[in-house]
């Protein structure tokens, strides 16, 4: 059994920032529903303390092993083996924080602008911030499995009550689409778990080695999971529909952490459980990542609705990350979890953005706007910048990214490198398009007069404009904890080395 | 802290200054800040720098590790050698002379702060992008620039076309950006390193390798060179993606001066002479350096006779003088190359400056509807015709020296390309005087043809008042404006004195400091032939102005009729080659049809939602059958009950 | 002496009877009681079958069935009446608010 190191904080830290937002979402149900001041007040104090909780775990994490930290180990339910198994690495660390960043900035942004049933609300949030940790800390796999499917349930109610026109027709989406991928998963689990011997233990699971054809399935039933979650072309629809209607915290935690999951699931269970099938799958995941990428960066030329169209971007931008996963390289890698981070950042202040506006005018339709950087100049600048991170421009995050996975890409496969390159070409066209459309030009008649943003607003995305310059010009400071727990997951996939793989001769294979 | 860090930290401070108290604090004094930081880097470069990198002293320091994974390290860094204070010194002193003439030009308007903001921002982008030791703070600065490009293209945003330009900028640039970020993948995958150093020293050794490249096998430094050239095309405005810098014109004009003649668009001169040991290695990739550059030089000069836009001709002359910088690369000449980039800083951001008084006076950009202005701008004036024979390659003047010595380099190299090269330029050569004054000419002799009222509704000046302007409303501009303009002057004139080719009894200074890093190519010509290509370079240059004078002095009826006479032609130089038609209906078009006519319409609507949504669709329509079962009906159940009972039954006794 | 499978031959005719009273008749009040009949023709099996194997646990098992059809027997007349009084009918093929 693989080495750990065990917690020693003088508290279960990981158990703490797992169950501060449960505390504050039992703190929220106990108050009177007429307090709504306090029950806001409830909901962004958990998230700060939650968040500060967490910043432990960014000073104190030990960046020169790829152990487990801060594990905890409780038996649960003995007789089938099932533990309480905490622990965070390399890969989890830096979401464990963002999500507990983004639980601060969904209460703030749904300050004003969520006025129904608002101790729900601020109750699903919560809740949903504790799920979302809970699968990025868990090493049983029983326990990740109860909380990747939790989460879908606030998540689900946040669509469905607080959400947009179609929300009941996007939140069945969102729940069906990700619930047939995880019941995939499920049996995919309950094999690992039969056999080896009645383990859910991952990180006794990752020690042993599987027959080929085993790890080909379990490889695919893993795969319809995680690629739903990303999403991969061609699972992507629900993401459109779910983003465009989900209330703007909605949108915020689905693009920021959410999607994630399945990028996360690639590194910590697919790569390293089966690393033949992964590495014999390259092509296939190549193929479907570059397709992503051009794919979700022209359909965006189309969009006409705001939320629809950086919901679009996600899907292309998501393909670099999995193209990045794929490349099975430490650039390709880091650089693929330093982008799911800046998709987190980035994505997440751009809907954060549109919701600035939202609240304002109540339009989606990018042809309500135009002019706005003569109406909102403060708002405008922080667009831009979100903007220009989301291109990739050097000096943001979105550049470090993109070049480490492109990097990685191209020394896998040239092919696939060079094709993910016009991705970035297309993308500085529908984002500055859409920067034209709603911000330059002349002023429409619908928008004048509107307000700057407020200081509320404004502290919602500072922190998210620090990232993106922090990670932009000193990127080590997030990239250093990645290197040993990425170096050990190669050395597991790439006993025999990266092997060069002919793109076109696969998809040459999938058409015939 | 070194000294030298200064040099670019300077004008990111004033950015940072201008962006968060520019517009509350600082209001009017918004330059403030940005012309201290930049004069500052100014006076750091000439009394520091240029001393040390004189006496041979290169400095190559790492600052601070950029970026790691694996055995990807880059840092951000700093190389000065003679090459980067050559290109310092050109960025500083344009920068500083054209922020202090925009005091003047743009006064009073309501995005003051925000422009010496962005021209901060470009500066430290600009002197990063030169004065950066490896690949990735090269390419950090190239994608800067191109930001600030965009932004200030983009100023005046509520105006349609400015918006679009500055988008265009940037969209045609990301493709020129393509290759040349495929190139630096490519020398990472080849040297393992982003370093100029180890690169550079190692680049002799991937002679003659090939590479497997999606499929073809290429030999390698032609492939690198030529990947990376692409981003000198997009950058510097070359053929086929020169299509950007004539629109950029919609920026103010000191931008126009400082970025789109003097500064940004020569990035990609300095990359392909920062490369040279790469490019030294292929052949083809020369030889593509060498006639893109001719082919745009000539074919760029050919547009501007017949535009009527006074920035877009400027333009057009610089996308010209670019082609020639290439052109002397191509052939081996970087110090010629580069020697022209630094008089041509001079010089066209000379135009570019004065072409800005023109319109600050006249509030139009239509060469049409001036005329006659040399009475009322005696300095503007001046100075245009200094920079015009400076930029026509009329002997004395700076232009001329670098330009002779890029002629005489490609006719010297012997080789056909070579020739062809030094024929095309010769040609250059004639048009370059000519458009240059022909815009002389109608905008500042004759009789002033403006004052229309309804014609000045697009005034570049952005504020679009339509008032009357008339004649007498015609005056000098403010002195803030002309004495940056007379020192550029005095530089369109003696800067090119530093280079005065051993032939005419200089000593070639500036080639001989360039020599450490560029190289010097072998010349195989007589002190005859030079004589005779320099004599036929002038000869030319003077006919083009005497044709001018002909034309737009003499018989100003003639033009007209030629025009008509060759309609054909005329219409096609007008329209630019059509080139901005063709790719609206080969790329954009197509491109924006596919998304939304195929992708969004048929992919994403009919296939992939038509089997979401068919699936449960599916389930749903069986589930419909079945409960078809359920009538409602007791005595039904019943049946079912007993039969299946008998069933069972049936089933157990039959298997026991 | 009657033989057991004498019996047994009574309690499936009457079974038989009811099971096709039960499907067959419309009247409530008939299927009710064929289902009165079903339950009987149990009771004769196990009475029968307990005498058989000398075991009292058939007998005791047959009271308890009698007992349950009786309290079935007084919900179900109850759900007639209600129904009768709500539909107006003793039909059963009228009271469908089930059917799928």
């Amino acid at each position: 059994m693989e080495q750990v190191i065990m917690n020693q904080l003088s508290y279960p830290i990981l158990s703490t920032v797992i169950f501060l937002p449960v505390l504050g979402a039992l703190l929220i149900l106990i108050t009177r529903r007429s307090w709504e001041l306090l029950t806001k007040w409830i909901a962004l104090g958990t998230s700060i303390l939650t968040f500060i909780v967490s910043l432990t775990l960014f000073t104190d994490f030990d960046k020169s092993t790829h152990k487990m930290q801060f594990v905890e180990k409780h038996s649960w339910i003995p007789n089938w083996n099932i533990n309480y198994y905490l622990g965070v690495d390399g890969i989890s660390i830096l979401f464990v924080l963002l999500s507990a960043l983004t639980a601060i900035l969904c209460v703030l942004i749904s300050w004003n602008s969520i006025k129904a049933k608002v101790k729900e609300f601020y109750i699903s949030i919560l809740l949903t911030t504790s799920f979302m940790i809970g699968v990025f800390c868990s090493l049983d796999f029983f326990l990740f499995y109860l909380f990747w499917e939790a989460m879908l349930i606030p998540m689900f109610l946040i669509i469905g009550v607080w959400g947009g026109p179609n929300r009941i027709y996007a939140a069945i989406k969102f729940f069906l689409y990700t619930l047939v991928g995880s019941v995939l998963m499920l049996v995919g689990i309950i094999v690992l778990y039969l056999y080896a011997g009645k383990s859910f233990d991952i990180l006794e699971l990752m020690t042993k080695n599987y027959p080929y054809t085993m790890q080909l399935w379990l490889f695919w039933a893993f795969f319809a999971a995680f690629a739903v979650k990303v999403p991969m072309w061609p699972v992507h629809t629900w993401l459109p529909d779910a983003h465009t209607e989900a209330p703007t915290a909605g949108s915020v935690i689905l693009a920021a952490i959410l999607i994630k999951m399945g990028a996360y699931g690639f590194l910590r269970f697919s790569l390293p459980l089966f690393p033949e099938a992964s590495k014999a799958m390259t092509p296939a995941m190549l193929t479907l990542s570059v397709i992503a990428i051009i794919y979700g960066a022209v359909i965006c030329l189309a969009q006409t609705d705001l939320k629809r169209l950086i919901a679009y971007s996600s899907v292309s931008h998501m393909g670099f990350v999995t193209l990045g996963i794929f490349a099975l390289n430490i650039q390709g890698l880091e650089g693929g979890i330093l982008q799911m981070l800046n998709h987190g950042v980035v994505t997440g202040a751009l809907f954060l953005s549109v919701g600035i506006v939202y609240d304002r005018t109540h339009s989606r339709q990018i042809a309500d706007y135009g002019g706005l950087a003569t109406v909102m100049p403060i708002y405008a600048a922080f667009f831009m910048v979100f903007t220009l991170a989301s291109v990739g421009l050097p000096g943001t995050n979105g550049f470090i990214g993109e070049f480490l996975i492109l990097l990685g890409g191209f020394a896998a496969n040239k092919l696939a490198g060079v094709l993910a390159c016009t991705g970035i070409i297309i993308g500085a066209g529908y984002m500055l398009w859409l920067y034209q459309k709603i911000f330059f030009m002349e002023i429409n008649k619908k928008i004048i007069g509107l307000p700057d943003m407020d200081i509320r607003e404004t502290i919602t995305l500072v922190p998210l404009i620090v990232l993106v310059l922090w990670i932009g010009i000193y990127p080590n400071s997030f990239l250093s904890f990645m290197h040993a727990s990425v170096q050990h997951l190669l050395e597991r996939v790439n006993a025999g080395g990266v092997q060069e793989v002919n793109i076109a001769k696969t998809i040459l294979e999938v058409v015939r | 802290m070194k000294l030298y860090l200064l040099i670019p930290f300077l004008p990111l401070t004033a950015f940072v200054i201008n962006i968060l108290l520019g517009k509350e604090v600082l209001r009017d004094k918004a330059h403030w800040p940005s012309i201290l930081a930049v004069v500052g880097s100014f006076f750091i470069t000439i009394t520091s720098v240029l001393p040390q990198a004189m006496a041979g002293k290169v400095i190559n320091e790492d600052l601070y590790t950029w970026m790691v994974s694996g055995t990807f390290n880059v840092t951000v860094g700093f190389l000065i050698d003679p090459l980067t204070a050559v290109m310092l010194v050109v960025v500083t002193t344009c920068a500083s002379l054209i922020h202090i003439y925009a005091v003047g030009y743009m006064h009073g308007d309501k995005g003051y702060y925000r422009f010496f903001a962005y021209m901060s921002l470009f500066t430290f982008c600009m002197l990063m992008l030169v004065m950066g030791n490896n690949f990735m703070q090269l390419y950090f600065g190239w994608e800067g620039v191109g930001l600030c490009s965009y932004f200030l293209i983009g100023y005046y945003f509520n105006k349609k076309s400015a918006a679009d330009a500055g988008k265009k900028a940037f969209i045609v640039n990301r493709f020129g950006d393509f290759g040349f970020g495929i190139g630096v993948f490519m020398i990472f995958l080849t040297f393992g390193t982003l370093h100029y150093a180890p690169v550079f020293a190692n680049a002799a050794g991937i002679t003659g390798q090939t590479v497997n490249f999606l499929g073809w096998n290429v030999d390698l430094p032609t492939l690198i060179a030529l990947l990376l050239f692409c981003g000198a095309v997009g950058k510097s405005a070359q053929v086929p993606l020169h299509v950007w810098l004539p629109d950029a014109m919609e920026g103010p004009t000191p931008v126009s001066a400082l970025i789109h003649a003097a500064t940004m668009v020569t990035a990609g001169v300095f990359m392909v002479a920062r490369c040279n040991p790469i490019f030294n290695l292929s052949e083809i990739a020369m030889n593509t350096v060498a006639i893109v550059g001719a082919t745009t030089s000539l074919f760029t000069a050919t547009i501007a006779i017949t535009q009527n836009d006074i920035k877009r001709i400027i333009a057009y002359s610089t996308c010209s003088h670019l082609g020639l910088m290439f052109l002397a690369c191509g052939v081996g000449a970087y110090a010629a190359g580069i020697f022209h980039l630094y008089t041509h800083a001079f010089f066209k951001a000379l135009l570019f400056l004065a072409a800005g008084s023109v319109i600050h006076a006249v509030h139009t950009n239509d060469i049409q509807e001036m005329g006659g202005l040399k009475k009322y701008m005696p300095i503007t004036y001046a100075v245009f015709v200094i920079a015009a024979l400076s930029a026509g390659g009329v002997p004395g003047f700076s232009g001329f020296f670098s330009k002779d010595e890029i002629i005489w380099s490609a006719y010297a190299s012997h080789s056909s390309v070579g020739k062809l090269v030094w024929l095309m330029g010769t040609a250059v050569a004639f048009f370059t005087p000519f458009y240059t004054f022909r815009l002389i000419f109608l905008t500042f002799h004759g009789k002033y043809r403006g004052g229309h009222p309804e014609e000045h509704g697009h005034s570049a000046h952005g504020s679009s008042h339509g008032s009357h302007q008339g004649e007498h409303h015609i005056h000098e501009s403010p002195k803030v404006m002309t004495i940056p303009l007379i020192l550029l002057a005095v530089g369109a004139v003696a800067a090119g004195w530093v280079g005065i080719p051993p032939i005419l009894g200089g000593g070639a200074h500036f080639a001989e400091f360039l020599k450490p890093v560029v190289g010097h190519p072998e010349f195989h010509g007589t002190h005859a032939e030079e004589w005779g290509v320099m004599g036929l370079s002038t000869i030319i240059a003077l006919s083009g102005i005497g044709l001018a004078a002909f034309f737009y002095l003499r018989k100003t009826d003639l033009p007209e009729k030629i025009a008509k006479q060759f309609s054909g032609i005329y219409n096609i130089l007008y329209h630019k080659y059509y080139i901005d038609e063709l790719y609206h209906y080969t790329i954009v078009k197509p491109t924006l049809w596919v998304a939304d006519k195929v992708i969004v319409a048929i992919t994403d609507a009919r296939i992939i939602e038509g089997i979401v949504n068919g699936v449960p669709g599916a389930i749903g329509k069986f589930s419909g059958n079945l409960r078809k079962v359920q009538t409602g009906l007791a005595q039904h159940y019943g049946i079912l009950m007993a039969a299946g009972a008998f069933f069972i039954i049936a089933l157990v006794l039959l298997l026991r | 002496m009657v033989p057991l499978s004498w019996y047994m031959m009574l309690s499936i005719a009457v079974f038989v009877i009811g099971v096709f009273g039960f499907l067959s008749r419309r009247n409530i009040i008939i299927v009710f009681m064929s289902i009165e009949l079903m339950l009987n023709a149990v009771n004769i099996n196990l009475i029968s079958l307990s005498h058989y194997l000398q075991d009292m646990r058939g007998q005791i098992l047959a009271f308890f069935v009698i007992a349950v059809a009786a309290a079935e027997a007084a919900i179900g007349l109850a759900i007639v009446i209600a129904l009768f009084r709500n539909k107006a009918t003793a039909h059963v093929d009228e009271v469908k608010e089930m059917q799928g």
